[in-house]
């Protein structure tokens, strides 16, 4: 078997995602290739050729990949997928613009979001915001793959030593045009690589008071989510959002703080390595899945616990 | 210019999925069901850019079983000017109904085609993306915001690492987020004049496509359950725990 992993980068580094995705090719077996598509992206390959595992580095460093558009990006998959049994990519806003893209062209079914390799062709994914998890087997030639990276480890960032090779890149489509980026700014670790994260709920009341959070948050070295309540409400920017409709993630501390626990958090949060809720509601549907629940007014136990740090 | 809008018949998100006992799948019998949630925000999109003088029509189109019928009135009493469903009783791959939906654009020629990101029942978020790659269209997917001018289309996307502008040339396929706007109600004099709308039937066979499924799904489990965990009397007490019991500060 041969396996193409579509990395996700920023021209100069990996993002996090796709040691991930790596983890799940070695899962499945066989030579895993990275494939690195951007304007400018020299340096990301140097560092993907590091990646533990990886048998060849793809450069595909071209003005029209700016911005890595789906049409672009998908058509450039469909020209290397033909050597390969898998295409991976993580289940982020990147793997998912152009993965589903490059599975039509190539008339295949897409397999959304793993969270267990059981064979090369039978994956597990969750469904219905992970409360039930689907079972799969594929019958297509080629299978392309987004993988929840919170079910797989990463794989060591060095250790390697693959070859860089350049790849051609098909013309630009002519489709569409990038814009720009606005990224979110913080200077905290971001919410899908922290190892610890503080979230807030409606309950928080306002934007104002999450910075009760961002004091406990700076002591622990976490980042602060929140719910899509509270994002809803318009305490906190969409971006903070952890849940179905957000971000999946698995940290090992999750802190949920006025959080009720709605069916779509939990989807986000719960694979969590200990999960703690503070809520004064104790019927919220955030205790069932807590390891540790404090039954009290977070106004009280924030200034407290921020204390106690 | 006329808008196409996707919508699909769902498991209520506030009703909690039952995987049935033999393992098959999730028990839908007499469950609450309803549009999908991204869905109605595609609906609602196309109605404002109607209001707004941008488009003239908004078509609506679901492709499934008999019942897909309410779902579509749903999006007539919401404002859509009229529906068409493509009856299946097969669950179809979004592979599938990307073609199936790729025949009604071939028909009815949209200028574009709105739909949810994802399905909140298979979570795959992929059929956008398929339709506009069986159609030669660009895409955008995730929208946040959406504004049609000059023969394009300029679309706020939100991604992981914050907010992405494109442009991309119509007509296109956008898929949408949820803050792109706060779907309406459908006000009953509303849900009464959606009755005499039209909704056009075909059957999925008369269209002659292959519409096969590629994935086989063995079985449909509970996800684990996590082990009961304790309540705390006090901070301090949340603390202790912490730091000695799961050591993770």
């Amino acid at each position: 078997m041969s396996i193409l992993v579509i990395a996700e980068h920023d021209n100069a580094s990996l993002v996090g995602a796709t040691l991930n995705t790596v983890t799940a090719a070695q899962q499945i077996g066989g030579d895993i290739d990275l494939l690195i598509a951007g304007n400018g992206c020299a340096e990301a390959a140097q560092a993907a050729a590091q990646v533990a595992g990886v048998n060849r580095v793809l450069l595909a460093d071209d003005p029209s990949l700016e911005g890595q558009l789906a049409e672009n990006v998908a058509n450039l998959v469909v020209s290397l997928a033909g050597n390969y049994t898998h295409v991976l990519a993580a289940a982020t806003t990147f793997g998912k613009n152009f993965m589903p893209r490059a599975a039509a062209l190539l008339d295949v079914s897409q397999i959304s979001e793993i969270s267990e390799v059981v064979s090369a062709d039978t994956f597990v994914r969750p469904v219905y915001a992970g409360n039930a998890m689907a079972k799969v087997q594929s019958s297509d030639s080629i299978k392309l793959i987004t993988v929840r990276t919170t079910k797989f480890d990463a794989a060591a960032e060095t250790g390697g030593s693959a070859a860089v090779e350049a790849v051609a890149v098909a013309a630009d489509s002519g489709l569409s045009r990038f814009v720009g980026l606005a990224a979110s700014e913080s200077e905290r670790v971001e919410l899908t690589s922290a190892s610890i994260v503080i979230s807030g709920g409606r309950g928080m009341q306002n934007g104002e008071n999450f910075h009760m959070l961002d004091s406990i948050a700076d002591k622990l070295g976490a980042a602060v989510g929140a719910s899509r309540a509270a994002v809803d409400a318009g305490f906190v920017p969409n971006d903070y959002q952890v849940g179905q409709t957000g971000k999946v993630i698995a940290p090992d501390l999750y802190i949920a703080v006025g959080i009720s626990g709605a069916i779509q958090h939990l989807a986000g949060m719960k694979d969590s390595k200990t999960i703690v809720a503070i809520n004064k509601d104790s019927e919220a549907p955030i205790f069932q899945v807590a390891d540790y629940g404090l039954i009290a007014d977070l106004f009280d136990a924030i200034p407290e616990l921020d204390k106690a740090l | 210019m006329k808008v196409l809008v996707g919508v699909k018949r769902v498991l209520d998100p506030q009703v909690k999925a039952r995987v049935k006992a033999d393992k098959s799948g999730i028990d839908l019998t007499n469950a609450k069901m309803t549009m999908n949630p991204f869905d109605e925000n595609a609906v609602e999109e196309a109605i404002r850019l109607r209001e707004a003088g941008t488009i003239e029509e908004v078509v609506a189109l679901s492709i499934g079983a008999a019942k897909s019928e309410e779902t579509l009135r749903n999006a007539l009493a919401l404002g859509a000017d009229r529906a068409i469903l493509v009856l299946t009783e097969d669950v179809l791959e979004p592979l599938a109904i990307a073609k199936v939906f790729k025949a009604i654009v071939e028909k009815e020629s949209p200028d574009l085609v709105l739909v949810g990101k994802q399905a909140i029942d298979d979570d795959c978020n992929q059929t956008g993306q398929m339709l506009s790659a069986l159609l030669g269209w660009p895409q955008a997917t995730f929208a946040s915001k959406l504004e049609l001018a000059d023969g394009t289309a300029q679309v706020t996307r939100e991604v992981d690492s914050g907010l992405e502008t494109i442009n991309v040339n119509m007509p296109a396929v956008v898929s949408v987020d949820l803050r792109l706007n706060e779907p309406r109600y459908a006000s009953l004099p509303n849900v009464m004049k959606a009755k005499r709308k039209p909704l056009d039937k075909m059957d999925l066979a008369d269209l002659g496509l292959d519409t096969a499924n590629r994935m086989t799904t063995i079985e449909v489990m509970e996800p684990p359950a996590r082990a009961a965990g304790v309540i705390v009397e006090s901070v301090a007490e949340l603390v202790e725990k912490l730091r000695n019991e799961a050591k993770v500060i």
